[in-house]
């Protein structure tokens, strides 16, 4: 009893800690994340149902047709016999035309090597620019030799032509450091003089040497490619061409020449002004009014020489917003050096204005790359050509729609999504300021 | 006293045109004016050699001519009899007409996926990110093409609404999708009080007069709030303004509705989409509208957290933070990017040829070109259509810049 009392009017103290409490289970793990991220509203639970549901119904639409599918079959005939009846994809379409896919209908079969070589090649050349902080500069060697190896892999047609532009290329450089003390404008009229001499031999030793010859491929025309190996060509061809054309259209759209001003500004705006389409109407139809008469020039050529211009007004513009977006202050700092205009923009001035550029050059790039499948509307066989031609023609493969437009969409979304990662990789990589 | 005196006059030398900065532009520029002109005569004089080979002159006479070929989706009269011009005109409203289309169809789902990306829900969100990259890395030829696709081979013919166990049938009895195109009810005005296209003119004049008198009724309304403190409430006269005027000139002019049926083999009454119009206005709608995401996206992340918390404490809702915050100036940022995806819009419809939609594309530089055999002039006339719509838009995008620009003091 009086043990009881004691124990009663003794306080309450509590000698030990409690071990930590779990959170209550509406407040940890899954639960609490769906609550936070997709029922923390009345409003966002309609919409989580809504999604779910779209998914839900995307899902079952499509998993049956892609799971099932036939992968080996020689007609849609014989795939819907193997199917009887069931939900499912034909992709055997995919294998069995995969090569027309990629390199066209024409292009000779036990020469598919090259192309490919060239596809890897490309990647090995286009490293060194990508990555220039993680590669050493000496591998740019390579990427400079790679526009003439990859002509020569894909044409085919002896060595002699691409390497006698190489030289002439070359010899230009040569020329220009040799004489760039005497002054820029006398510099690079040598080295024009010294590349056009080379390319005039270039072209006559070319077109006369054919086949035979030196180390030579077997010769393939311009009108024999086609495919997706069509849109990489005019793809990676016309970017790398317009970047030259666009930095000059930029510069001289800021020049205080107004000759030259206006040549540029009426040129750029009439480019961004017209589809790409009309551009390729003249490609087509209408260049071959201007050139002299008798000259026969590839369609790939003129198509080339149309997409180029097309972009190099676009990126002609996005170089001018870098241009723009530069301080005044590096201009004055040039001209207080004693730098020429050529030298200023070369050491100062555009290594700047091209690195603020790159996302949005990038972004003409891609879009460029889209729009090569353009080209199909002026019966060219590139990768949508293809499928709209020769394959959905056939009597084999006539129905197949889903499979071969579903495998071109992932084609082009890889590439085109891959280069965007790469442009927001760079973007990070080359915030030098603000840290 | 020292005296200033000018530094001796140099004396112009034939060398300094070469060397002296103040000369050496003219130069260049004399050389770019001359190697312009001599290309231009190169080119024009290769031109004029080439039309003399094939037997050919410049002349547009052939706008005159009959254009012998059928247009299936037209907004105006037109037949195989009509001029080449007649169908260069209804080309051309084609192709404002599926520009129009796709740039509002455009512009609502750019706005509701690019706010939608930034919500707070991340399913959706994802979903949304998903979106906006399958549509942006893909050509949006294949998606003109897969959505034709789907209006044509996929969609069940005439035929298919036909017999006594059909199987499709018209969605509402008023709505019919087949392979031909997809059908709807087209509204009738029967009184005749006006004529023809006059009915809608009437139409149009009276929901102008409605905009109008709306707005003087919100302005009213601003100024007795102004004034009093309390703000009358303008929804249901605003509603009445817009909605009475329309339904009684509908009741006057006796508007019914044909609806399209089946008769023979095919559908009649009604107006006909076709299915090429629906891909085309579909696929740029949803291509563009990827892009436009991402604008509207940039755009409200473009504007500084702080702007939300200042609303915020001066005690602002969410709602309102959004209305009279952050949207007058993220629209600064959206608008002009948004107006030139209008103008990617209109030029890509020129896609339209690979679908058979007759645009202007598809008329002029598609059959007329072929038949006629002009292809200079059908080219020019083509590319002067398209740089004056991309003119008159980046005029007005000018004109908007200078308007909403940060005035600075």
């Amino acid at each position: 009893m009086t043990d009881a009392t004691s124990q009663r009017t003794e306080p309450f103290v509590r000698m030990d800690m409690l071990p930590e409490q779990e959170p209550p289970a509406t407040q940890r793990g899954v639960v609490k994340w769906a609550r936070e991220n997709l029922f923390s509203s009345t409003a966002n639970s309609v919409l989580t149902v809504a999604a779910i549901v779209t998914v839900y119904y995307i899902l079952v639409s499509s998993m049956p047709w892609l799971l099932n599918g036939v992968w080996n079959s020689a007609s849609i005939r014989e795939c819907r016999e193997i199917l009887e009846g069931a939900t499912g994809g034909c992709f055997a379409v995919l294998t069995e035309r995969w090569n027309q896919l990629l390199f066209g209908f024409k292009y000779p079969p036990d020469q598919y090597w090259r192309p490919t070589l060239a596809f890897v090649l490309l990647f090995v050349a286009a490293a060194p620019v990508m990555f220039f902080k993680y590669l050493p500069s000496k591998m740019l060697i390579f990427t400079g030799l790679y526009p003439f190896i990859a002509f020569w892999l894909i044409w085919g047609g002896s060595i002699l032509t691409p390497l006698l532009v190489l030289v002439g290329f070359v010899l230009a450089a040569q020329a220009f450091t040799r004489l760039e003390h005497k002054g820029f404008a006398i510099a690079a009229l040598a080295a024009i003089a010294a590349a056009a001499v080379m390319f005039w031999l270039a072209s006559t030793i070319g077109s006369g040497g054919g086949s035979g010859g030196f180390l030579s491929l077997e010769p393939v025309q311009s009108r024999d490619m086609g495919g997706f190996m069509l849109n990489m060509i005019l793809g990676t061809v016309c970017v790398s061409l317009s970047i030259p054309f666009g930095i000059a259209l930029a510069l001289g759209r800021q020049s205080d020449m107004p000759i030259i001003k206006w040549i540029c500004v009426v040129f750029i705006e009439f480019i961004r002004g017209v589809p790409l389409i009309t551009l390729l109407f003249v490609a087509n139809v209408v260049l071959a009014y201007f050139l002299p008469p008798g000259t026969t020039f590839d369609l790939i050529v003129r198509v080339i020489i149309m997409i180029t211009a097309f972009s190099s007004a676009y990126i002609a513009e996005v170089i001018r917003g870098g241009l723009a977006a530069l301080p005044k202050g590096q201009y004055e700092a040039a001209d207080s050096l004693g730098l020429d205009y050529a030298q200023a923009m070369r050491l100062i001035i555009l290594p700047q204005a091209l690195k603020i550029s790159i996302p949005g050059i990038v972004n003409v790039a891609v879009g460029l790359f889209k729009d090569t499948t353009l080209v199909s509307v002026i019966s060219m066989f590139d990768l949508v050509g293809m499928i709209r031609g020769p394959i959905l023609a056939s009597t084999e493969w006539n129905g197949v729609y889903w499979e071969l437009f579903g495998a071109a969409a992932i084609l082009f979304f890889v590439v085109c999504y891959g280069i965007s990662q790469y442009s927001q990789w760079l973007e990070r990589e080359l915030a030098t300021d603000h840290r | 006293m020292t005296t200033m005196t000018d530094p001796p006059q140099e004396s112009f030398r034939l060398s300094m045109l070469l060397n002296d900065t103040r000369y050496r532009s003219y130069t260049f520029q004399f050389i770019a004016l001359i190697a312009l002109i001599s290309l231009i005569a190169y080119l024009g004089s290769n031109l004029v050699q080439n039309l003399r080979a094939a037997g050919l002159n410049i002349s547009y006479e052939f706008l005159g001519e009959p254009a012998g070929y059928d247009i299936n989706q037209r907004l105006i009269e037109y037949d195989s009899q009509s001029s080449h011009w007649r169908a260069s005109i209804v080309g051309i409203l084609n192709t404002l007409l599926v520009a129009f289309l796709a740039c509002v169809t455009a512009t609502i789902l750019g706005v509701a996926a690019g706010v939608l990306r930034l919500s707070n829900n991340w399913l959706v969100r994802k979903l949304m990110a998903v979106y906006v990259e399958a549509f942006r890395n893909v050509p949006v030829l294949i998606w003109i093409i897969i959505i034709f696709t789907i209006m044509t081979a996929v969609l069940p013919g005439p035929r298919a609404f036909r017999g006594d166990d059909p199987t499709a049938s018209m969605v509402l009895d008023m709505f019919a999708f087949t392979n031909r195109g997809v059908y709807v009810p087209a509204p009738e005005f029967t009184s005749g009080i006006f004529q023809g296209a006059g009915n809608w003119l009437v139409i149009l004049a009276s929901l102008v007069a409605s905009l109008f008198i709306t707005r003087w009724n919100v302005r009213r309304a601003d100024q007795v709030q102004e004034a009093t403190g309390q703000r009358p409430n303008t929804l249901w006269a605003n509603l009445a303004i817009w909605f009475v005027p329309l339904v009684a000139l509908c009741w006057i002019m006796g508007l019914t509705w044909n609806y399209p049926e089946l008769k023979g083999f095919n559908f009649a009454g009604g107006w006909t989409i076709r299915g090429s119009l629906i891909a085309l206005w579909f696929a740029l709608a949803i291509y563009t509208g990827a892009f436009i995401a991402e604008n509207v996206r940039a755009g409200i992340q473009a504007i500084s957290k702080g702007q939300t918390e200042a609303a915020a404490s001066l005690g602002l809702r969410p709602g309102r933070i959004m209305k009279l915050v952050i949207l007058p100036q993220a629209l600064r940022v959206i608008i002009p990017p948004l107006i030139s995806q209008y103008l990617n819009i209109t030029k890509n419809s020129s896609l339209a040829i690979a679908v058979g939609y007759m645009d202007i594309t598809g008329t002029l530089g598609g059959i007329t070109l072929n038949q006629t055999g002009r292809a200079i002039e059908c080219v020019l006339l083509l590319m002067l259509f398209y740089l004056i719509i991309s003119l008159s838009i980046s005029a007005v995008m000018n004109i908007y810049n200078n308007a909403v620009k940060l005035k600075e003091r």
